[in-house]
């Protein structure tokens, strides 16, 4: 069976470009605090969500919503309507990470397909298997936190379709589980749907030294005409002991074109594109070639090779934890 | 309102390890999680000491309970968190997969790892079987007067992140191997020489963060000094103190004394800081714009 291709869709624009460059599904969230990716100017209202699932169903595509930030106490009311015009939208399935709202979804719209988010860090067959047998989840999007074989095994122990990230940003700690943004900023991925957030970014240049801070602590120093990165917390130059360098994590992004086989191998059902704050050309560009690629080793062929070099804006590129080495 | 101390975040050596709850067992406190948290890598060097220092503790009359690992992905790590329930003790749940490994019916403890952020995920623990919960550290104040009063309808404990580097983050990768240019499988315990984690600074020496191994923390020490009264106020039922290599026992005393009312506010975070200069503050998530915002000092965060 071909690998499905899960897209990113920040606008509706963007929902029709990756279902007209071959996204067999396309991903997106509602314009508020419900999804991890809650930036200005991103996202859709509940019109914009019906008309894109209309149009997607209509060329083949599936349609899945995240809603995949943690409830605030006293405003779950937010996330259950997300839920629920998720539903009248006519959306394939939602994405969830929360426990309680996983619990809700089951017990109220049990014929909503429930995907889990990555953001519930589910790593091991035994935890995925009794998301499962709780909540009656269909499919589990891996953590960025294991290797191929790792991935493999998780297939050989559950039913539960497994899909993971193939391409765009990448978070080097477990997902769902990480408070550095919060800790400096205020904003985080759980509550927020924000990680290291541009109204928290300040850059300023003295003597042809260009800083960039978030919070207001130092993450990059560069020399003036040098490359920039964007200040995201985890990818920072920092010292500790004898050392200074990025600590964490190189500036680099996710790409595992090349493992593309080798998770087909692995039992993998989805391939996932980060990437809803991307453009719809960059969208469509990365899906083109990503279908390309699955279309090829499902007749056979060979894959086209360094197909997305030119997308990673002269960024550096990993494969991640899928290489045990990572580690 | 009670203490809780939790498991030691870092990698001690076995003596030290021993040394550390033989000493508590004449701390002030109610409650006491034992276990390795972070690093499934270090449990083999103390593991055996456990089941002695868990019947000291009860000995001398705390509440123990054992903790899972933070980060379950091994088949090695499924084993070992399958096993915790052998062991006869309440089990702290710290990485869902716990859940599914014990028994219907089991009563247990949530830990600070577990994303409980709102009332359903309380409700849905409670209807599982969980007796406590040490909240998140990174919710705001109103979160946690929202958990508490639910809390008290479900029969449920909660408590509250009081004292200790915030744990912010944990990974797959190692940073301590990284620092050292070795990989995780190939870590040889590098972790072993920080046992308060490893200090790290920005480039223009701004102290941030501190690492200790697969885990992020706080380069500050979470300390509610200032929220206690708050925190009583909306039915917190504890605070939990978070092991530290030095002074721990006193520091037991000191929030003992302050939940007492026998230490005025401001005093504790003075005594701290007066017993170690280069201990910074902070207690943002609960009031403050950020994490690392401290109500005590007028311009620690320049």
């Amino acid at each position: 069976m071909v690998m499905e291709i899960v897209c990113p869709a920040g606008t509706p624009a963007a929902l029709r470009a990756a279902v007209k460059a071959g996204a067999h599904t396309v991903y997106c969230g509602f314009n508020d605090e419900t999804n991890a990716r809650n930036f200005p100017g991103l996202n859709f209202n509940r019109t914009e969500l019906r008309d894109g699932v209309n149009f997607a169903h209509q060329h083949g595509a599936k349609v899945l919503v995240a809603i995949n930030t943690f409830p605030r106490a006293g405003d779950e009311g937010i996330w259950h309507r997300a839920i629920n015009d998720a539903e009248i939208c006519g959306a394939d399935a939602v994405i969830l990470a929360d426990l309680g709202l996983l619990d809700h979804a089951s017990r109220n719209h049990p014929a909503l397909r429930r995907h889990l988010s990555v953001q519930a860090a589910a790593a091991n067959a035994d935890v995925i298997n009794f998301y499962a047998e709780t909540f009656g989840v269909k499919r589990v999007v891996l953590p960025r936190v294991l290797s191929v074989p790792e991935i493999a095994a998780i297939n050989t122990e559950t039913d539960v379709e497994t899909e993971v990230f193939v391409f765009g940003g990448l978070c080097v700690m477990a997902e769902g589980r990480c408070s550095l943004s919060s800790y400096a900023t205020g904003l985080s991925p759980n509550m927020n749907g924000v990680c290291s957030p541009a109204s928290h970014v300040d850059y300023t240049e003295d003597h042809g030294v260009l800083d960039a801070r978030l919070g207001g602590y130092l993450i990059h120093r560069v020399d003036k005409g040098e490359p920039a990165p964007y200040p995201t917390l985890c990818k920072g130059c920092f010292s500790a002991g004898e050392k200074t360098g990025h600590l964490f994590e190189d500036p680099v992004s996710l790409n595992a074109e090349k493992l593309i086989p080798q998770l087909q191998k692995a039992g993998v059902t989805a391939l996932k594109i980060e990437g809803r704050q991307r453009s719809k050309s960059y969208v469509a560009q990365v899906v083109r070639n990503f279908r390309a690629a699955v279309d090829a080793l499902d007749a056979g062929r060979p894959l086209p090779e360094g197909m997305l070099a030119r997308l990673s804006e002269g960024q550096a590129m990993t494969t991640g934890a899928y290489k045990k080495t990572w580690r | 309102m009670e203490l809780t101390v939790g498991p030691a975040q870092f990698f001690w050596s076995a003596e030290t390890w021993s040394e550390f709850y033989t000493d508590l067992t004449q701390a002030p406190v109610d409650r006491v999680v034992v276990g390795e948290l972070v690093c499934s890598k270090r449990l083999p060097f103390y593991q055996d000491r456990i089941p002695e220092a868990l019947s000291r503790l009860a000995d001398a009359g705390k509440d123990v309970a054992l903790t899972s690992l933070a980060l379950v992905t091994l088949k090695r790590e499924r084993k070992l968190t399958a096993e915790l329930i052998e062991m006869g003790v309440t089990i702290e749940i710290n990485d869902l997969t716990t859940l599914a490994y014990l028994p219907k019916n089991t009563k247990f403890s949530v830990g600070p790892l577990v994303n409980v952020y709102n009332e359903g995920t309380l409700r849905w623990l409670a209807s599982c079987g969980a007796q406590r919960v040490c909240l998140p550290p990174e919710l705001p104040i109103a979160s946690v007067e929202a958990l508490a009063k639910v809390s008290a309808e479900l029969d449920l404990a909660v408590e509250v992140w009081g004292h200790g580097r915030l744990p912010l983050a944990i990974s797959g990768r190692c940073y301590h191997a990284r620092l050292h240019g070795r990989t995780k499988d190939n870590c040889q315990f590098a972790c072993e020489d920080d046992p308060d984690g490893l200090d790290v600074q920005t480039r223009d020496g701004r102290p941030f963060l501190a690492m200790n191994g697969v885990q992020t923390l706080s380069d500050t020490y979470a300390c509610t000094d200032h929220q206690i009264e708050k925190l009583r106020a909306a039915g917190v039922g504890a605070l939990r103190l978070s092991p530290q290599s030095r002074g721990f026992t006193q520091l037991c005393g000191l929030y003992r004394q302050r939940i007492d009312q026998n230490l005025a506010q401001g005093e504790l975070a003075r005594e701290v800081q007066s017993g170690d200069a280069n201990i910074r503050l902070s207690d943002g998530f609960l009031t403050g714009a950020c994490g690392a915002d401290w109500t005590g000092a007028d311009g620690q965060r320049s």
